[in-house]
């Protein structure tokens, strides 16, 4: 029961605040919902004993990333963006698709309802100590997959410079 | 544990939410974020299975995935500064430099 009440405090808080980071005219407020469904999901992690994951996603997702977005939203010109139409001419036949799309799915699922509640979960001892076995697993199994992650950070890294730079 | 397909909804109707940003906003910033949504999307999916299966494979692949929202928000928002230093706006209808 109590996992069902945090489980939908967390859920419709990010939820809802998704909805905003869509919905508001202002970038930076956006950026600021973006972040409460960032931390909301980083709870809905922690209640899915997944704790070192849900460091990851405070410290890198809604410490890292976000200030980077933040930043570039105060470099690009805020006071003109305000005045501008915030949403394209097509916006209502888009959205309808999406929903249409949303549907589509939420449909497959729940046509294979039966299959989903007859699964019985495993024990949450399976996943303790959890950044121990994240760390075995990592270094382990997908060494090739974590190295070739570096590589890409690292073209990331001098892409972005690269293209933020005055003169190429 | 919660039943799986609460979070099967949950993590869909964060997808949702992240589909209509991409396909009505105007300022790439906000489009950009929207993709950072659908990503966490993926996220909830791959560790409520991982939970489900008792299984830390399935957070190991969303470490991997956050990698990859790293990379992608660095890569994007350096081609957005870019292009806001040539043309001055941030709107994705004014990026045509490459029609003709």
């Amino acid at each position: 029961m109590l996992d069902l009440v945090i489980f939908y405090f967390f859920a419709i808080l990010a939820v809802s605040s998704a909805i905003l980071v869509v919905a508001s005219r202002n970038a930076v407020h956006s950026a600021i919902f973006l972040v409460a469904s960032l931390l909301s999901t980083a709870g809905i992690f922690l209640s899915l004993h997944a704790e070192f994951l849900f460091v990851v996603q405070v410290i890198l997702y809604a410490g890292g990333i976000m200030v980077l977005f933040v930043f570039v939203i105060m470099l690009v010109n805020l006071d003109v963006a305000l005045h501008q139409v915030q949403f394209n001419r097509h916006w209502l036949v888009a959205s309808l698709l999406a929903l249409v799309l949303g549907a589509e799915v939420a449909g497959a699922l729940l046509v294979s309802r039966q299959g989903l509640i007859t699964v019985v979960p495993a024990p949450a001892q399976m996943l303790e100590p959890n950044t121990e076995r994240i760390a075995s697993t990592l270094f382990r199994t997908y060494m090739l997959p974590f190295e070739v992650a570096s590589i890409l950070l690292l073209v990331a890294m001098i892409g972005a410079v690269v293209m933020s730079k005055k003169k190429v | 544990m919660v039943p799986i397909g609460h979070y099967l909804f949950l993590s869909l109707a964060m997808l949702a939410v992240g589909v209509v940003g991409i396909v009505t906003r105007r300022n790439v910033i906000i489009i950009l974020m929207s993709v950072e949504l659908i990503l966490n999307a993926v996220n909830i999916n791959l560790v409520a299975f991982s939970r489900l299966v008792g299984s830390v494979e399935g957070q190991v692949f969303a470490i991997f995935i956050i990698t990859d929202a790293a990379a992608e928000a660095a890569v994007g928002l350096g081609i957005i500064i870019a292009f806001f230093r040539n043309r001055e706006t941030v709107l994705a209808d004014e990026m045509d430099i490459l029609k003709w």
